[in-house]
């Protein structure tokens, strides 16, 4: 046994406890520090652990013609992104999810990578429109890759055959070159905006706003709760000026040819269809486009993703000769002036040649015009001078942009003395003068310039401002920016305005330049021009001359005075203007048609059961009323006022009814979103002067019928 | 030797401390398997922890000096055993730490620390001068160490280090030279690096520096020290009530009824509980520190701040974790985390505080 006496010495026992007290003022200290000191930024490291923030995409406002058809919706698609909330993205997952979606894993890391700097709720978007497979790969892949998730995406479907692509235009994921540019500081990453067209043009109202979930989640990455949800706000719908049947009609018309068609409402510089050919597939930008692909849109020669009808500066040849007529009546020269064409004239020295092999003979204005002769208006425009006739070009609009509300437009050019000098640092040469009255020479115009001038014309010199949007369907700020109303008036004394208009009319007939293009029964007024694209001298020297055929061009509107409707046609090494007439007539024979005719009752969508894939069945024609034999009918009439005593007498002819005109349901392609009770919109020669008076488009987007069905 | 052995002399208040840390350990444990597939495991904790009490009792009645004398068939055994487990034992996550007995699992490296108690208690009750040559100091050190060496093998690191405390504080009060002290800090110094280099498994090191830059790998081992120390942190002052602790309820905090409870509770319970409990910790090490004052022998001091000392490392280990100061090494919190070997332990370490206590009048 062991005595009391060999205890250990009692300081021993002390220094334990002083040693234990210091562990313990130790852990306390480290307790104190965590959660009294810095409790609250682990506090929020705690809510970023649980909470996981996912974003509901806003789908994009879809696209309507003036009657509420759809030329553009959107369809459900999968896409995978990366939430960045979760942690660190380790590159061996990269590697694993890479290979999952079928993706390279080095050009994901890189992504990954370049977009680290972004704040840590932003996802990163790595793959859209993932096949089925690829979507049961990330469901499957939950609990290894909670960073990995999908989204469904409202994903846009443009219409067929590259449809009106040009006014569209397209979109595409937001550039990191945008994301670093202050105008598009609103914009963030793996945002889908518009980047030409329509679609970039009213982008800010098209795209809506995102939303985002808040949901708790356990450690696993699994949903335990939700906090909160921040709605997305939908893009609204834009209603556009095209009418589709006439758009339709203008695709048709021109074709594979290459060139523009535009057709609008004179009275209001709404745009009623527009087409530029070669033409591409929006829908290929929808889903990012491979760089190969974006490659050969552009390097081909034909350049598709031009629009020609904004961005092609090009010589109008003899349609400029109208704006030349105007001048020279309101100069007091045109009235009287009256040439005789030998097929030519000298003028400073050089010889210019008439397009018409022979002679026009004695010329006067009228005959100037429906002939198109050069030499009489070689002479006016030697009378006129540069200076005047640049006055009158750029009064009409010619040589600058017209304002249409859709992105990069070109101006053209109308030369002066002040612009060569400026440009070329010369004197200007009398005889450049001579060329510009052709519309040759240094004048370059757009076809929307040229409808517009034109139209202005053809309006006693009302000039409207050309838009494709109705005004007070757009934000005020559209309004405030675009001025969409905007007219000028420019004086045309009314004889003047009479004879010109008189003598467009008379293009269309026997003696005019483009007889084959006459309708029967229809008042086209108009006017053709062929254009050189080199000089004669330098096409002679080419061997290629095929290349370099002469463009054709054509105004024409109807009726001939205060039009419903103008239509301009380029046809691109199309020789001749009569050419491009006959191409603006079926345009305008559609507005015709439809305007007189009616049209037929809205057909019904597919119905529900309908499988998304399925085509519109092909309508049934409508029943033709009887055709007839031609009648003769006469008629006897007075026309009141002073002269009401006096009674006029004539004989018709009525041409039998022809078919009912067979109305579009919506853009081609887009048949699914037909819907099944259209709004009526008033036709364009109905337009309410009031925009007031239009029912409301419907902002927010209706869950579509076919969504149950799956992808269309 | 009259026995004059009453259960007025049993330490009431020590037991009471240890019954309330049970308790809140026991309602931690409800708390944070709520929901999970552990789910009720706070009754089987009761079991144990009623089993654990009986042990005690028990443990109070056999006479310490008898147990003492048991001591070198004790040591003998344990060595066996441990030799066993590296033999037959069950392999489980990369390690041989246990004896499959079909009921039970017998891990004996817990129980070889009792005998490792028992054996310094042995040894320096034998050994009476308060001034120890260096030899005297080697032949302890080596009765620690060959069992330490047979428990790092297995591995387990967190287990072996727990012998370190027992050795030092045998060899504190057994009278080593503040030089000696000095010697083993230095022969200490010079084998880290070896330590690190042979005797690490790729996972301790990883722990380790995990321990230093938690940050560089937060969703591998770095991510128990980063939720740990986010749980607790985010407790604030008065916590996040029971049962709503973010962090323990939705499964961030690892194994948050085991290791890691202390960060649960630090969770729900904020600063308040977590001092609540440090406060109660400190009141049973001052406790057992009185009774090793108040201890009949020699032999009784040591075995009982032979217990002092492995609750006070496991105490540092753990919370010092838990709070980020520590690296992550699977040492449990005495009394409060679940586990069976654990929990019986402690309560046989304190039966023999208590046998010690009871017997402070005899003779």
């Amino acid at each position: 046994m062991y005595g009391r006496e060999e205890k250990v010495p009692l300081i021993r026992l002390a220094m334990a406890q002083y040693i234990i007290l210091a562990i313990f003022l130790l852990l306390i200290y480290g307790l104190w520090r965590l959660q009294v000191l810095h409790s609250d930024y682990y506090s929020s490291m705690a809510e970023q652990n649980r909470i996981k923030e996912v974003p509901i995409l806003a789908p994009r406002g879809k696209l309507l013609d003036r009657e509420g058809r759809a030329i553009v919706d959107n369809y459900p698609s999968f896409s995978a992104l990366l939430l960045r909330s979760q942690g660190k993205i380790f590159d061996a997952n990269l590697d694993a999810i890479a290979e999952g979606l079928h993706m390279d894993a080095a050009e994901l890391k890189a992504r990954v990578k370049r977009l680290s700097g972004m704040p840590g709720y932003q996802p990163i978007f790595i793959k859209y429109d993932i096949t089925p497979d690829e979507l049961a790969f990330v469901e499957s892949h939950r609990n290894e890759f909670p960073e990995l998730d999908t989204i469904t995406v409202h994903r846009r479907l443009y219409p067929k055959n590259g449809f009106m692509a040009h006014l569209i235009g397209y979109v595409g994921e937001v550039s990191e070159d945008m994301l670093n540019n202050p105008r598009f500081e609103l914009y963030s990453s793996g945002d889908v905006v518009g980047q030409s067209g329509v679609e970039a043009e009213y982008n800010d109202m098209l795209m809506g706003k995102n939303g985002s979930r808040r949901v708790l989640v356990n450690s696993k990455g699994k949903e335990v709760g939700e906090l909160n949800d921040t709605p997305a706000i939908p893009g609204k719908a834009l209603q556009l000026t095209i009418d589709l049947d006439l758009q339709i009609a203008a695709e048709e018309a021109l074709g594979d040819k290459p060139g523009a068609i535009v057709a609008m409402d004179p009275k209001t510089g709404e745009i009623l269809a527009m087409v530029s050919r070669p033409t591409f597939d929006p829908n290929a930008f929808a889903v990012r486009i491979s760089s190969k692909e974006w490659n050969a849109l552009l390097t081909d020669p034909g350049k598709p993703l031009l629009n020609k009808s904004i961005q092609a500066q090009l010589a109008p040849g003899s349609v400029f000769k109208i704006i030349m007529s105007v001048a020279g009546w309101q100069e007091g020269i045109a009235q009287t002036l009256q040439v005789n064409c030998g097929g030519g004239a000298s003028f400073y020295g050089r010889y210019f040649k008439c397009w018409v092999k022979g002679a026009h003979g004695s010329v006067t204005l009228t005959k100037g015009i429906y002939q198109s002769c050069d030499v009489y208006f070689y002479t006016l425009a030697e009378r006129l001078g540069i200076t005047r006739i640049a006055k009158y070009a750029t009064a009409f609009g010619l040589g600058q942009k017209t304002g249409v509300d859709l992105p990069q437009e070109v101006s053209g050019v109308i030369p002066s003395e002040e612009w060569k000098l400026k440009n070329y640092r010369q004197k200007w040469f009398a005889g450049e003068t001579i060329s510009v009255g052709i519309g040759q020479g240094a004048v370059a115009t757009t076809p929307m310039q040229l409808l517009r001038a034109v139209s202005a014309v053809s309006m006693g010199g009302h000039l409207v401002k050309p838009h494709v949007v109705f005004p007070d369907k757009v934000p005020e700020t559209y309004r405030n920016a675009l001025h969409y109303t905007d007219t000028k008036d420019v004086p045309i004394d009314p004889t003047g305005w009479n004879t010109i208009t008189d003598a467009m009319g008379e293009v269309l007939l026997p003696e005019g330049t483009a007889p084959s293009a006459h309708i029967v029964g229809l008042d086209i007024a108009g006017k053709t021009g062929s254009a050189q694209t080199i000089s004669n001298a330098l096409k002679a020297k080419m061997s290629n001359k095929e290349a370099y055929k002469d463009n054709g061009w054509f105004v024409g509107f109807t009726p001939r005075r205060n039009p419903d409707i103008i239509v301009c046609v380029l046809f691109e090494g199309g020789e001749h203007g009569r050419l491009a007439a006959r191409l603006a007539t079926q345009v305008i024979k559609a507005f015709e048609e439809k305007k007189t005719q009616g049209h037929i009752e809205h057909i019904k969508p597919p119905s529900d059961e309908a499988t998304p894939d399925e085509q519109t069945p092909e309508t049934p024609p409508p029943p033709t009323p009887a055709a007839g034999k031609p009648t003769e009918v006469t008629g006897l009439w007075s026309d009141g006022g002073d002269d009401a005593g006096h009674l006029q007498a004539a004989r018709f002819r009525a041409s039998p009814a022809p078919r009912p005109f067979r109305r579009a349901i919506a853009a081609p392609g887009m048949e699914q979103f037909a819907q099944t009770a259209p709004q009526p919109r008033p036709a364009p020669w109905k337009q309410p002067r009031s925009w007031h008076d239009l029912p409301g488009v419907v902002a927010a987007l209706p869950e579509p019928a076919w969504r149950a069905g799956g992808k269309p | 030797m009259s026995r004059y052995v009453r259960f007025r002399d049993f330490d009431w208040v020590l037991l009471t401390f240890v019954l309330i840390i049970c308790a809140l350990g026991v309602s931690e444990i409800y708390s944070a398997t709520l929901h999970t597939k552990f789910e009720g495991m706070h009754i089987r904790q009761v079991y144990w922890i009623l089993a654990g009490l009986g042990l005690m009792f028990f443990m109070s009645l056999v006479n310490y000096q008898a147990l003492l004398e048991l001591v070198p068939w004790m040591y003998g055994f344990s060595l066996v055993s441990l030799v066993s487990v590296l033999v037959f034992g069950k392999k489980y996550l990369g390690a041989r730490r246990w004896i499959d007995f079909k009921l039970f699992h017998f891990q004996p490296s817990e129980w070889v620390k009792l005998i490792l108690i028992l054996t310094m208690a042995k040894y320096f009750a034998e050994y009476r001068d308060n001034d120890m040559p260096f030899r005297e100091l080697v032949k302890a050190g080596l009765v620690v160490l060959f069992p330490m060496l047979l428990v790092l093998k297995q591995p387990d690191l967190g287990t072996a280090l727990t012998y370190i405390p027992i050795a030092i504080m045998a060899l504190v009060l057994g009278g080593m030279r503040p030089r000696h002290g000095l010697v083993l800090l230095v022969i200490a110094a010079v084998l880290m690096p070896a330590m690190w280099k042979w005797g690490l498994k790729p996972y301790q090191k990883e722990r380790l520096s995990t321990f230093v830059a938690p940050e560089a790998d937060s969703r591998g081992s770095g991510y128990q020290v980063i939720q740990s120390l986010v749980a607790v942190g985010s407790g604030g002052v008065w916590g996040k009530g029971v049962a709503k602790g973010t962090q323990t309820q939705g499964q961030f905090l690892p194994v948050p009824h085991t290791d890691f409870i202390f960060a649960a509770w630090s969770e729900e319970h904020g600063f308040v509980g977590a001092l609540a409990v440090m406060l109660l910790y400190f009141g049973v090490l001052m406790r057992l520190i009185h009774d090793a004052q108040t201890a009949p022998d020699r032999a009784g001091v040591f075995l009982i701040m032979g217990v002092v000392a492995v609750l006070a490392f496991h105490v540092l280990v753990n919370v010092g974790m838990v709070v980020g100061f520590m690296p992550v090494t699977g040492i449990p919190l005495p009394l409060m985390s679940y586990g069976g070997s654990s929990i019986l332990f402690t309560f046989l370490a304190l039966g023999i505080v208590m046998n010690v206590r009871m017997r402070r009048f005899v003779n």
